[in-house]
């Protein structure tokens, strides 16, 4: 286990014939029981088995992925990370987030590839401007950066963009520098093999059928790969959760969409960091192999098929079309869909729940990618403390009954709305 | 995906707007555990993985309200009634 990724071993490996590179992770096979089960191999269900090993010494812990690590939104996704958000609730822990993905690749000894080349948002109308300027405000005073952009520096960071468009010129924008993308395989391999080196097995293969009961607690899951038993089992399933939870005749705030991606094919250098439209849903960046990374809106109806259908394609190419005229001229490679865990307010839940033993993380949205690291972190926390950290103490499942929601959107209890 | 419109025959779904869950029935106000119920109402739903009576609204059509089961799995609809309960 002592094999650290450096310029030695590189260099090392190179006169080798590369041929003493050994596996990231270990295959393991579920054991009969642990202190804590992490369902889901997601970027969340990982980042959670790490911080459980590293931060708070438990290491007994299991990794259950129903297919092979990264197979849902984490690898499905568009990789934005970004701390812009405007609610006390929210956005502490999301500069958070911001924080851990400054450190990652020294933390986990893995390129993540984080990126922090800029998340700008633009705005088209006086009271977008006024509701961005309060935005801004509201990330400084959680320590987040943020810079208002007017008209001309928006051209100067971004020249190639349709300015001038006669129904919606672009007036400026908010830009966060800190923001920016990371290769979202990388950073599931990464945590993958940063928690297999503190001993978490990472079980694929593995889907979970159900749960053990015993006086009212949860002490394990039924598997296709025979049960498995555990002082504490938390969920991270993202879109999946409700199934999960039907088990336990756990009704949940949440609703489960379909989001779509697209990729184009490889151009030179044009869009520098990420972009998104502020008078039609669209949002793009560009990956490193050159293909414009863009999406839009969920298609907005109950969906568990991760695909998506045509009206969602024509009006993100439309909006597309609006902001970058250009990308008219551009052939489009792939569109794909993942199963977004929608919740009624648009914020997610990290906490522990009325069944003993049992712990959620649920409610991402479109946006649980850049949470992965803070959601990993608090998860741990929650799970390793039997209560939330100060940082998730509002994600909690209980806020729709006492009337707490965090609504970013103030769109109310329609999920396909947020 | 098109829907079954009863009154205007399969249709776009770009035509219709998505409301949700059909099954939630609005509790009464005035029980004495409606604070619970509410929240039952508003917030809780099976968000099942298959067959789903959900309500969309003909926007662009003829302006009624249907009902349309689903399969979230697979997208195909399974057929479709008038919400409010009459016949087409
Ligand atoms: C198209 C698209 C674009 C997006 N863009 C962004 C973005 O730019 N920025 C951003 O912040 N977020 C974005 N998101 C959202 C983000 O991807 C998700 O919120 C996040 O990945 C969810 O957490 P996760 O990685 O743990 O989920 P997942 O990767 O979905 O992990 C859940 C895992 O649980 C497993 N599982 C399910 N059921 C079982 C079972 N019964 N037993 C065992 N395992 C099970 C699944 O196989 C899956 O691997 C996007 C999502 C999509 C689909
Ligand atoms: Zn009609």
């Amino acid at each position: 286990m002592s094999d650290r990724y450096s310029v030695f071993s590189l260099i090392a490996n190179a006169f080798t014939g590369q041929k003493g590179w050994r596996p990231a992770w270990r295959d393991a096979a579920p054991k009969p029981s642990y202190d804590v089960i992490v369902i889901g191999g997601g970027g969340h269900g990982l980042a959670t088995a790490y911080y459980l090993a590293k931060e708070h010494g438990i290491r007994n812990v299991a990794v259950l992925e129903k297919g092979h690590i990264g197979s849902g939104n984490a690898g499905r996704n568009t990789t934005i990370i970004r701390s812009n958000y405007l609610l006390p609730g929210n956005e502490p822990f999301y500069e958070w987030s911001m924080k851990l993905w400054e450190g990652l690749e020294q933390d986990v000894n893995y390129n993540s590839m984080v990126s922090q080349r800029g998340v700008l948002n633009l705005y088209h109308s006086d009271a977008q401007r006024d509701a961005y300027a309060r935005r801004a405000n509201s990330m400084r005073l959680a320590g987040a950066d943020s810079e208002l952009l007017d008209r001309e520096q928006v051209r100067a960071f971004a020249p190639f963009l349709n300015h001038d468009d006669a129904r919606f010129p672009i007036q400026g924008g908010l830009l966060q520098r800190r923001g920016g993308t990371a290769r979202h395989d990388a950073v599931v391999w990464g945590y993958a093999r940063a928690a297999d080196r503190l001993g978490v097995d990472i079980v694929q293969n593995c889907e979970v059928t159900g749960f053990i009961r015993e006086n009212g607690a949860v002490v394990g899951v039924e598997t296709t790969r025979g049960p498995v038993r555990a002082n504490k089992v938390g969920l991270a399933v993202a879109g999946s959760t409700s199934r999960l939870t039907r088990h336990l005749d756990m009704r949940l705030p949440i609703e489960s969409h379909v989001l779509t991606a697209f990729v184009s094919e490889g151009l030179k250098p044009l869009v520098p960091g990420v972009v998104t439209f502020g008078m039609g849903h669209f949002y793009v960046s560009q990956s490193d192999k050159g293909g414009l990374v863009f999406g839009g809106d969920i298609d907005g109806y109950n969906s568990y098929a991760q695909r998506g259908n045509l009206p969602v394609v024509e009006d993100v190419c439309e909006a597309g079309m609006a902001l970058l005229p250009q990308i008219g001229r551009v052939r489009m490679l792939r569109s794909w869909g993942g199963i977004m865990d929608m919740s009624m307010d648009g914020s997610p839940i990290i906490d522990v729940t009325p069944i003993p033993g049992f712990y959620l993380n649920c409610g991402w949205n479109y946006g649980g990618f850049k949470a992965t690291p803070a959601s990993g972190w608090c998860f741990a926390w929650t799970l390793a403390k039997d209560a939330p950290h100060a940082l998730n103490a509002a994600y909690r499942l209980d806020r729709f009954r006492t009337g707490h929601v965090i609504d970013e959107k103030g769109v109310g209890a329609q999920p396909n709305l947020h | 995906m098109r829907l079954p419109c009863p009154y205007c025959g399969l249709r776009d779904a770009h035509e219709f707007s998505y409301l949700g869950d059909a099954t939630p029935k609005r509790p009464d106000a005035s029980a004495p555990d409606a604070a619970d119920a509410f929240h039952d109402y508003v917030y809780l739903r099976d968000n099942p993985a298959g067959p789903m009576k959900e309500l969309w609204y003909h926007s662009a059509g003829c302006r009624r309200w249907i009902v349309v089961e689903r399969d979230t799995r697979t997208h195909a609809v399974l057929g479709a009634t008038l919400a409010s309960g009459d016949a087409a």
